[in-house]
Formats: C-alpha cells, sequence, structure tokens
C-alpha cells in the first residue's frame, strides 16, 4: 500500500517537472508566469503563488494518475468485472481531512504575507492616485506634486495605420516616479467609475472607488521602469490606461521633484500671457485629440446617445460663458468631468478657441488664458 | 409503446404551434428549455467568435471598444441566463419526473410560464443592442457606478430583462421542489433519489434564495438612475462597494447553481459506464449540501482588492479555500467510482471523464484564487477568466452535452451516430484546452479581462487562444449536426439503452412516451 502511494508521489512530481520543464522550453512564446516583482511583498506573493501552484500541481496528478490507471487498465475491453464496493466512511473521513489539513497548511504562510502586504503604517511618503475616465492623476502629498498621466501611444498604431512601438500601451506621458529604498503609500480613489492601479512589479492591485480612499503600500528595491495597468472594467477606454512607474535613486528623484516645481511654475507664469490664434489653435487641436476626442471623437460627432457631438452644438456655438463652465465644472452626472483641476489655464484656453472654430462650428470667438483664470 | 399511443390519442393534445405554447407536459417543456438554451448558446458563442477575432491581434480590427464591451457583456449574462441555467432546468424538466417515478412537474401550468418567460426576457436583453447609445457595456457583473451614473439608456431594458429571467427561475425551482418534496414513488426516501435530483433539489432552494437578491440589486439601480436615490453613488452617501457586496451575495451561489445538476449528471454517467454503483453516495449528498450552504458565505472573496477589511479578508480567504474540501470529496468518489469498474466510453462517459480531469483543473485555479494575497495578483486578469471557462465550459457545458448524449436515446428513441459523437467530442476537447489553457499564462503575464487591445507581449498565446475558440466554436454546430441527425433517425434504442444504466427512467420505452407514470411504479427497495 505504502509502496504504491510513493509511487503515485513520484509520478506527481514527474508531471510537475513536465510541466515546468514545458514552461522553460516555451519561455520564447511570451510570458508564462507571474513575475516576482521588485519588492520584498511582491517576491512572497510570488512565493506563495508558486507554492500553492506546485501543491496543487502535485495533488492533481496524483489524482490524474489514479484515474488514468483506471481508465487504462479497469476496462470492460480488457475483460474487467466491476467490483461491488461503493461506500467506505473510514476512506471519506480520510479523504476530507487530508485536503483540511493540506488547506490549514497553506493558510499560515498566506495570513502572514497577506497581513504583511496590508501593513501600510510607518511609510516614507505617500502618493494619491486618483482614477479618472480614462487617465490617471498623481498627487505627491509630501513634496506638493501633481499632474495628469494618459496614454501615450499615438491613435496611428491603435488602428493599424503605424508600426506598432516597443511598448505599445505601455506607454505615458508623465510616469509616475519614485525613490527607491522608501516605503510608499499609495492612497486610491477615483473621480468617476472604478477603476484599479495595478503595476505587477509590486505585486498588488488596488481598486480605485469614487467615495473610497484605500491605501496600498510599496518599497522599491531596483531602479528601473515598471509598467502597469487598469484592471477594472472603466467604461469605453479601459484597456487605454496604461500605469508608468519609474523608481530612482534617492539624488534622482530629488532631481526629479525639483524639475518637476520648475516647470509647474513656467506654466503658471504662461497663464497670464496672450496668445495668438495660431497658438489657440495649434495647442488646442494638440488638448482636444488628447483629451476630449476619446467621448467626442476626433470629429467632433460624438456618439449619439452616448457622448453628445460639439459639432453645430448649441452650446458650443451659444455664448462664451456657458461653454466655459462646463469645460470648467463639467456636467455631475455625466462622463463630462470638470477640467478647470485638470488642464492648465492656456490649455482649456486653447482647447475651446478650438471647439469654437472647428468641425463646422465658426463662433471665431477667441478665448484667452486670463479668461480662464478669471472664470475659475 | 403501443398502449402509450392510444392513450395520447384521448386526450388530443393539440399540435402544431399550439402545442408548444399551451403544453404543459414536463417532456414538451423540457425540449424547449433545451432547445432556447442551445439557440443562446449558439448567440453567445457567435458572440465570443467575435470576441476571439477582435483580439486575434494586437490593435483595434473591427470594433470599437464600446462595442466590444458590450460582446463581453452580453456573452456573459447570455451564456449565465441563457444557456446554462435554462440547459439545466430543460434536463430537470425532463428527467426529474421519469427519474423519482412522478407523472409530471407538481405544478405543470407555471412550468408553462416560467419557460414562456425566457423567450421574452431574452429578446428584450438581444434588443438592447440596437438602441440608441449601444447595448449594456459594463461586463455581466455591471458594477456601480459604471452601471448607473455611467450607463446607457438601453440598461432600464437590460435591467427589465433580469427581473423576468428571475422570476423565471424562481417559479422553475419552485416546481422542482414542489416535485421532488410530493411526488416520489412508493419507497424513494430522500436519501434513495438518484443524485441529480439532489443536486437539483439544492439548487432549486440555492435559485429561491438568491434570485430576490439580484433583483434587489437591480432594483436599487433603477432607483438610483431614476428616483433620485444614491445606494450606490458615493456623492449622495451611498456606496459603490455595496453593489458589489449585494451582487456576489447572489452571484457566488450563482456559479453553484451553475454546476451542481453538473456535479448531478456526472454522478449518473460515471457509474453506468462503469458498471458499478456510485461510490459514496451519501457522502456525494452531504458534500453537495455543504458546498451550498459554504457558497453563501464566502461571496467578498470577488472583492479583495476592493479595500475591505484585512479581517474581512481573513475570513473570506479561509471560508473560500474550505469549499475545496467538499469539492474535492466529490472528485475522490468519482475516481473510486470508475476504480475497479468495467469501463467502456461511449460519448457520454467521454464527456464525464473530460469533465473530471478538466473541471478538476478549474477547481484548482479556484483553490489559487481564493488565496487572498496571490489573488491581489491574480484579480480581474486572464487567469480569471481561464478559471471560470474550466468550471463553466468544461464543467458545466460539458456535463450538458454528456447530459445530451446520456439521454437523446431515451428522449428521441434513436442512438446517435456513436462515430460522430466521438469526434465531436475530441474535437471539442482538444480545442477548448487551446482556447481556455494558455489564457492562464496570459493572466499571470499580466493581461487584464475586457480590454479590446493588448500589448506585444500578449500577441503570441492571444493568437493560439483565438485559434483554438474558432475551432471549439465550429465543433459546437457539428453537435446541432448530430442532434437533428438522431431526432430524425437512427438505430432504435432499446428501454435500457445503455448496458450499466440504473434507475426509473430507464423502465419506460424509449422514446419515453408522451405520459409517464401515470400510476406510480412498483415499491422501490
Amino acid at each position: 500500500m505504502f509502496a504504491k502511494k510513493l509511487r503515485l508521489a513520484l509520478t506527481g512530481l514527474w508531471g510537475a517537472a513536465i510541466l515546468v520543464g514545458a514552461g522553460n522550453a516555451f519561455a520564447g512564446f511570451g510570458d508564462l508566469n507571474m513575475t516576482p516583482g521588485v519588492t520584498d511583498i511582491s517576491h512572497r506573493v510570488y512565493d506563495l503563488h508558486m507554492l500553492i501552484f506546485e501543491i496543487c500541481v502535485v495533488i492533481c496528478c496524483g489524482v490524474f494518475a489514479v484515474l488514468i490507471y483506471s481508465i487504462i487498465n479497469h476496462r470492460k475491453s480488457k475483460g474487467a468485472k466491476p467490483a461491488s464496493f461503493h461506500e467506505s466512511t473510514t476512506i471519506e473521513i480520510i479523504w476530507t481531512t487530508i485536503p483540511f489539513l493540506i488547506l490549514v497548511g497553506m493558510a499560515v504562510p498566506a495570513t502572514r504575507t497577506l497581513l504583511a502586504l496590508e501593513d501600510t503604517r510607518h511609510s516614507d511618503m505617500s502618493i494619491k492616485i486618483t482614477g479618472y475616465q480614462w487617465k490617471w492623476k498623481y498627487d505627491y502629498l509630501d513634496d506638493g506634486i501633481s499632474f495628469f498621466s494618459t496614454l501615450a501611444t499615438p491613435r496611428e498604431q491603435i488602428e493599424n495605420k503605424q508600426a506598432k512601438g516597443e511598448n505599445y500601451l505601455m506607454e505615458v506621458d508623465n510616469p509616475v516616479v519614485v525613490p527607491i529604498h522608501k516605503k510608499i503609500r499609495f492612497l486610491v480613489t477615483s473621480n468617476d467609475v472604478i477603476h484599479s492601479w495595478w503595476v505587477p512589479a509590486l505585486g498588488w492591485k488596488q481598486d480605485a472607488v469614487p467615495g473610497y480612499v484605500n491605501d496600498a503600500w510599496a518599497e522599491i528595491n531596483e531602479p528601473g521602469t515598471y509598467r502597469g495597468r487598469c484592471a477594472e472594467l472603466c467604461g469605453k477606454d479601459h484597456g487605454f490606461m496604461p500605469i508608468v512607474l519609474v523608481a530612482k535613486t534617492e539624488e534622482d528623484y530629488k532631481a526629479w521633484v525639483a524639475e518637476q516645481k520648475a516647470s509647474e511654475a513656467k506654466a503658471a507664469a504662461a497663464s497670464s500671457q496672450k496668445m495668438t490664434k495660431e497658438e489657440l489653435m495649434a495647442n488646442g487641436d494638440k488638448v482636444y485629440h488628447k483629451i476630449c476626442a476619446a467621448c467626442h471623437q476626433p470629429t467632433g460627432q460624438g456618439i449619439p446617445g452616448v457622448f453628445p457631438a460639439l459639432a453645430g452644438s448649441k452650446l458650443v456655438n451659444g455664448p462664451v460663458a456657458g461653454h466655459l463652465d462646463i469645460v470648467l465644472h463639467g456636467k455631475p452626472g455625466t462622463a463630462m468631468q470638470a477640467f478647470g483641476e485638470q488642464l492648465s489655464a492656456a490649455d482649456i484656453a486653447s482647447v475651446i478657441t478650438y471647439e469654437r472654430n472647428s468641425f463646422g462650428n465658426h463662433t471665431g470667438d477667441l478665448v484667452q488664458p486670463a479668461d480662464i483664470s478669471a472664470a475659475k | 409503446m403501443s398502449t402509450a399511443t392510444t392513450h395520447d390519442a384521448h386526450h388530443e393534445h393539440p399540435t402544431g404551434l399550439k402545442r408548444w405554447l399551451f403544453t404543459t407536459n414536463h417532456k414538451d417543456i423540457g425540449t424547449l428549455y433545451l432547445w432556447f438554451s442551445f439557440i443562446m448558446l449558439l448567440i453567445g458563442g457567435a458572440m465570443a467568435m467575435l470576441i476571439r477575432a477582435e483580439l486575434f491581434e494586437p490593435g483595434l480590427q473591427f470594433f470599437e471598444p464600446r462595442f466590444f464591451n458590450t460582446l463581453t457583456t452580453m456573452h456573459g449574462l447570455i451564456m449565465v441566463f441563457g444557456a446554462i441555467m435554462p440547459a439545466m432546468v430543460g434536463l430537470a424538466n425532463w428527467q426529474i419526473p421519469m427519474m423519482i417515478g412522478a407523472p409530471d412537474m407538481a405544478l405543470p401550468r407555471m412550468n408553462n410560464w416560467s419557460f414562456w418567460i425566457l423567450p421574452f426576457a431574452g429578446t428584450l436583453l438581444l434588443s438592447t443592442l440596437f438602441m440608441k447609445g449601444g447595448g449594456p457595456a459594463f461586463g455581466w457583473t455591471f458594477y456601480a457606478p459604471l452601471s448607473t451614473t455611467f450607463a446607457p439608456q438601453s440598461t432600464d431594458f437590460f435591467i427589465f430583462a433580469v427581473h423576468m429571467l428571475g422570476l423565471s427561475s424562481i417559479m422553475g425551482s419552485i416546481n422542482i421542489i414542489a416535485t421532488v418534496l410530493n411526488m416520489r414513488a412508493p419507497g424513494m426516501t430522500l436519501m434513495k433519489m438518484p443524485l441529480f435530483v439532489w443536486t437539483w433539489l439544492i439548487t432549486a432552494f440555492l435559485l429561491i434564495a438568491v434570485m430576490p437578491v439580484l433583483a434587489g440589486a437591480v432594483t436599487m439601480m433603477l432607483t438610483d438612475r431614476h428616483f433620485g436615490t444614491s445606494f450606490f453613488s458615493a456623492a449622495g452617501g451611498g456606496d459603490p462597494v455595496l453593489f458589489q457586496h449585494v451582487f456576489w451575495f447572489f452571484g457566488h451561489p450563482e456559479v453553484y447553481i451553475m454546476i451542481l445538476p453538473a456535479f448531478g449528471v456526472i454522478s449518473e454517467i460515471i457509474p453506468t459506464f462503469s458498471r458499478k454503483k456510485l461510490f459514496g453516495y451519501s457522502s456525494m449528498v452531504y458534500a453537495t449540501a455543504s458546498i451550498a450552504f459554504l457558497s453563501f458565505l464566502v461571496w467578498a472573496h470577488h472583492m479583495f482588492t476592493t479595500g475591505i477589511p484585512v479581517a474581512g479578508e481573513l475570513y473570506f480567504m479561509y471560508a473560500t479555500i474550505m469549499i475545496s474540501v467538499p469539492t474535492a470529496v466529490k472528485v475522490f468518489n468519482w475516481t473510486a467510482t470508475m476504480w475497479r469498474g468495467s469501463l467502456t466510453f461511449e460519448t457520454p462517459m467521454l464527456w464525464a471523464v473530460a469533465f473530471v480531469f478538466l473541471f478538476t483543473i478549474g477547481g484548482f485555479s479556484g483553490l489559487m484564487l481564493g488565496v487572498a494575497p496571490a489573488d491581489m495578483q491574480y484579480q480581474d486578469t486572464y487567469f480569471v477568466v481561464a478559471h471560470f471557462h474550466y468550471v463553466l465550459v468544461t464543467g458545466a457545458l460539458f456535463a450538458i452535452i454528456a447530459a445530451a448524449y446520456y439521454w437523446l436515446p431515451k428522449w428521441t428513441g434513436h442512438m446517435y451516430d456513436e462515430r460522430l459523437g466521438k469526434i465531436h467530442f475530441w474535437w471539442s476537447v482538444i480545442s477548448v484546452n487551446v482556447l481556455f489553457f494558455p489564457q492562464h499564462f496570459l493572466g499571470l503575464a499580466g493581461m487584464p479581462r475586457r480590454i479590446p487591445d493588448y500589448a506585444l507581449q500578449f500577441a503570441d498565446w492571444n493568437m493560439v487562444s483565438s485559434i483554438g475558440g474558432f475551432a471549439f466554436g465550429l465543433a459546437q454546430i457539428f453537435f446541432l449536426y448530430i442532434v437533428i441527425r438522431t431526432i430524425q433517425g437512427g438505430k432504435q434504442a432499446s428501454a435500457q439503452v445503455w448496458e450499466g444504466a440504473e434507475g426509473l427512467e430507464w423502465t419506460v420505452p424509449s422514446p419515453a412516451p408522451y405520459h409517464t407514470f401515470e400510476t406510480a411504479p412498483g415499491i422501490i427497495k
């Protein structure tokens, strides 16, 4: 009996070895397994995943070995006569107890890992992450930096009109930059629907739920660029809101912070300058296609019943004040967000000018950054 | 056979359309359910083909992202509520009265109504595809606020369709409970019932318990959308996570609603073709009941990443992994039933054995998902997609197909073509693994679910998966051909049909006469 059990166990291990071997042989065919990641926690999550996977493979192979043995040897065509046994309380108790004990064995490391994963105390710095349809906003609560991060992959690549780049759908305009060897607390929330912030290299994802501030943490060991994406269906462009996280050394991070502050000051200065029509239209075109076209479409036609058209729109062709109001403050209860906090005065002025003079709209109005600052 | 025919003549039951519209006969209604679910399987399957076509290569090929989301949403809803559940009810309608020696279901008129709600609910749901603003595009789990504040107008039709589907399910379950508890043949005590009847009895209780919860969830959505309430809106003092609690309190038992009758089917087929009694009958009954009970206590394992308290995560992790104990007991019992049996591998047995292998894989990936810290990585990825397709396609659907081959001779009086059945089996079982196995890799490598386009690192396995998908889809058209051929003709089936078959349904002629067991069969030992 024992010899038979041992043989079964060995068959199981052999099966596992084949699986792992096949895994290595096919490594060229994309990735097959979870990333071990770049934090201590992500390594623990990975180890736990592998432990449970291996237990499953061994049990699975054991059960399959018995089934296959039976399928091969207990065939009627081989003259097998059916045995008459059909009940054994002892056996039932044994094969209820053993899985239970295995589960208890699995629950112990799982509990330890979970408690460590959820312990956000004693952090060195905090970054607030806010999900928007379909971009991320990062607020550095300690350094006073704040910016949006949107997909940088050109539309042409998505529509197969251009060769796809190496980081297709995994590139953003403003990556979130963090220092290594610091315990960073991430506060995750949302402005509209539920999103989920996920960088696999950190070992977790955290849902961004409107009305909640969830937290999670990471302490990254190696400098590098780590890519992730939104993991919770959040509407039309759910597949197009990636995350790029750049981990830098302490000094490089400090330099980056200084650089960010300088460029924010520059943008603030620009908001008091007057722009020419050409400048407004050119910048407006850029902003429109980056921000507005996702819903109102590149043609300004919108999607009937879902997103209103701008072409020939009463609001866009009406008084500037009404147009300004909806762009600055959004329309509650719809996908139209309040862009007053998201975009610079220059960008809002340009995009309103652009919308009022494109798609067959000819109001001729010019809106200046100063108008925006005044309206805010 | 001849006595049955003359008897039917007395009733002059209507023919043509009227027969099907007004029928109160459990066999007719069973047939209606089964055909309805087959049509829905083909529609939901066609949507799956479109999804796999879009995902064949990176980049947007055929659809706008919004319509892609509508496709995944409708595919899920149709497969769950239109294909799997009605197919199980169809099997129950045909088989339960014959297996317990009852003349019909306990409430035949309500039975008619529970079926005829379905085509209307299904049509209403499908009609949203053609409405202004498009169909529901928020996933079959319809999380608020994406399904409330941010949803298209057609969502109200979706809500009404869900209400109707729930009504149908509740009436169907009441009928099954009433039939099983009141109409068993003399001597058939509860612990002598065939396991398929047992699993359905337990499933029916699950349905009655959770369908009203689903109705509550969609009603709260409706009032949030139109009547100024804020159940799920944080801005009004409500809670979007509350929606997920309510939904999964329905949703988790729902997955067992789809799989428990499948366990019942497999527990009928394996003993027949092993020519040996089911091993551990009573432990199978207790395991089913434990699974059903536990299914009410684990809902938040779908919500590990929503920010529920760590104590909650620990509790739901422990409760969830405990479910693998009774599930493992079932697999061990099937294995022990086959052990030292006298096995033959006709088509139903092939599907049943494949079920045991592949459902086990799906069960293990479910155990992995239940481990909360690891789920922080798995959640919302293709690993989850692979998991639930292993339990619902190679689990529930395979069991339904196995049941169809197993009982088709009883229903039609004709044997299906064994060679074609085997081709269908091998074609499906290979392609379904090509379809779903690589999705484990995709998920672990970081591909989220419900995206119309993906990073280049996911390209290879997506293409493989799509090829498997097309092959698997085509195989089910072939199944339709086999079924139609069997209805039209084929070798005459005996009453017993299978050498090792035991149970009351095998004592009536094939095809089963329109009315069976008008007088109760003799006392069951």
